[in-house]
């Protein structure tokens, strides 16, 4: 501690120590491979939801010829295209919106809480960002989350509990957190992957709910028209791959989605340092929101629980201070602590 | 026949550089609009703070109309502090003023804290919020105007960019630095 340097170097050493990136990453390649990413998951969501649809339109035709079986194939291809077109487009443009409806949260002006509209102006402003919009959601659970497509449409929430908890520098900290999110456009990825898998879990639920109802009666059929074998061969092809298609798809969609919801969230973390200089405002408000078990129930499922700066959900809460598994959405918090205590020495 | 694809290579290479010069410079052009903008930023907060200022002395005049000594630092230093050009040529003079308001203020509001019933006010604690809020985001107004300012120098620096920005006559721009340290504690202002 003895030995003050001279201020420029104190500046360089500190601007050394923030860029707490790993490697040589900076946020402007992160804004990159996010932009990319969102672009290539719009593909892959209206791609993916063509082949499920195709594949889900040929089982439900499983008895039929071999140019019936096509046409059936072809049109639920087409229905499941025009499906994701439709959600990739009502993500992009009203997604956030149906995202803060569903948190319950409430506009906050400049007039009704000065302090927590300064923060958000003061994050917004070392980050060289326009004004987000600013909500609060009337809960005593501890949490926030940012959300938008740009940072020209974004807003950030946080619960009343956790706006009462926090010291400003702690409060200061969770924003920076949201902030750096809105700065590297994970907001944008977070919201069209939470379509995606939204998308995929539900067509796959109500495919295999209509097999499950339907599936008696299509069997019988088709062994009654199994004369005609090049058909009934290719519908069994089909029906097959549909059905392993709809068990395994909505795990493996929740697993990559998660695994990059981990990823964002120490990125955040770093980014939230790069913006305040000040590990111990982040760290001290992961620690409070560690110790708290309210569950943010009705206002969160497993498809925005990736958005929270926790995982808002009981079933996943246990998880948070032990290890990370495939399906957590955060990474341990203990773990978020030590590497930001990191940057504090 | 030769001659032609000699020519066609020839040409070809010229355009992709050419493309590659055009993108390198409008990239320094970016981000040398960005340490303008980061420095205008500077000045929207500064100028949110002389705002405020004058609202602040009347209040505390209303409770501690006896502090003249004090309550005159902060107007003449105001004063001196709106007085200086804040343009890039006069950087340091305005700091050096834009310090000592800070410091006046600073000892404004130690003496607040002597009137309960000043504290009390809710239009006082609304304007010292104000005020936190002013101070801060002076100073990551500045750290912004910095970081914009190292990314743009890198650029400027480093090779290959610093041949077109060379050509281009790019002129070098000086990071903000405050003189003393009590200037550099100052964003950090806390009233709790």
């Amino acid at each position: 501690m003895d030995g003050r340097p001279e201020p420029l170097d104190r500046e360089r050493d500190l601007r050394e120590r923030v860029s707490a990136y790993p490697g040589t990453l900076t946020y402007i390649d992160l804004i990159r491979r996010n932009k990319a990413e969102s672009s290539l998951l719009i593909a892959l969501m209206i791609l993916l939801g063509g082949v499920v649809g195709a594949l889900i339109g040929g089982a439900i035709a499983m008895g039929a010829t071999g140019r019936d079986l096509a046409i059936s194939a072809t049109l639920g291809g087409v229905a499941a295209l025009v499906v994701a077109s439709l959600g990739a487009l009502w993500s992009w443009f009203g997604g956030s919106n149906a995202i803060l409806r569903m948190a319950g949260a409430v506009e906050v002006s400049r007039e009704t809480d000065l302090e927590l509209w300064n923060v958000v102006d003061e994050m917004r402003i070392a980050a060289g960002l326009p004004m987000p919009r600013v909500y609060l959601i009337p809960e005593s659970a501890l949490n926030a989350f940012a959300t938008g497509r740009d940072p020209s449409h974004a807003a950030v929430a946080i619960t009343t509990g956790l706006r009462q908890r926090l010291t400003r520098d702690e409060l200061q900290g969770v924003i920076a957190h949201e902030v750096a999110h809105i700065r590297h456009y994970d907001i944008r990825f977070a919201m069209l992957m939470a379509t995606m898998v939204g998308l995929i879990v539900f067509a796959c639920d109500a495919f295999l709910r209509g097999v499950m109802r339907s599936g008696v009666r299509g069997a019988t059929r088709s062994k009654s028209g199994s004369s005609n074998s090049g058909g009934g061969a290719a519908a069994i092809v089909m029906i097959v791959l549909a059905l392993a298609l709809a068990v395994v798809a909505p795990f493996l969609a929740q697993m990559i989605q998660m695994a990059y919801s981990r990823k964002r969230e120490y990125l955040a973390d770093a980014g939230a340092v790069e913006l305040t200089r000040n590990p111990l405002g982040l760290a001290g408000a992961l620690r409070k929101l560690a110790d708290d078990s309210e569950p943010l129930v009705e206002r969160a499922n497993r498809g925005t629980a990736h958005m929270f700066i926790m995982n808002p959900l009981r079933r996943d809460r246990r998880a948070h201070g032990e290890r990370s598994s495939v399906f957590s959405s955060h990474p341990p918090v203990r773990e978020r602590i030590a590497r930001l205590m990191a940057l504090a020495r | 026949m030769n001659g032609m694809v000699l020519a066609l290579v020839l040409g070809a290479l010229f355009v992709v550089v050419l493309l590659w010069f055009i993108a390198m410079y409008n990239l320094l052009v970016r981000k040398r609009i960005d340490c303008d903008n980061g420095w205008s930023q500077i000045d929207v907060q500064l100028k949110r703070r002389y705002d405020l200022i004058p609202n602040l002395v009347e209040t505390v005049k209303g409770y501690a109309s006896h502090e003249r000594e004090t309550l005159d630092a902060v107007i003449s230093a105001r004063a001196k502090a709106v007085s200086v050009s804040s343009d890039a040529a006069h950087a340091a003079e305005k700091g050096r003023a834009e310090g000592e308001l800070t410091s006046a203020l600073g000892r404004l509001l130690a003496v607040a804290e002597a009137y309960p019933n000043l504290k009390a006010d809710g239009s006082f604690s609304k304007l010292q919020e104000e005020l936190t809020g002013t101070e801060n985001k002076i100073g990551f107004a500045r750290q912004h105007f910095n970081d914009v300012v190292a990314r743009y120098e890198e650029s400027r620096q480093t090779f290959p960019t610093t041949i077109v920005a060379a050509l281009f006559a790019f002129q070098k721009r000086d990071y903000f630095t405050v003189e003393s340290e009590a200037e550099r504690a100052a964003p950090k202002v806390s009233f709790k």
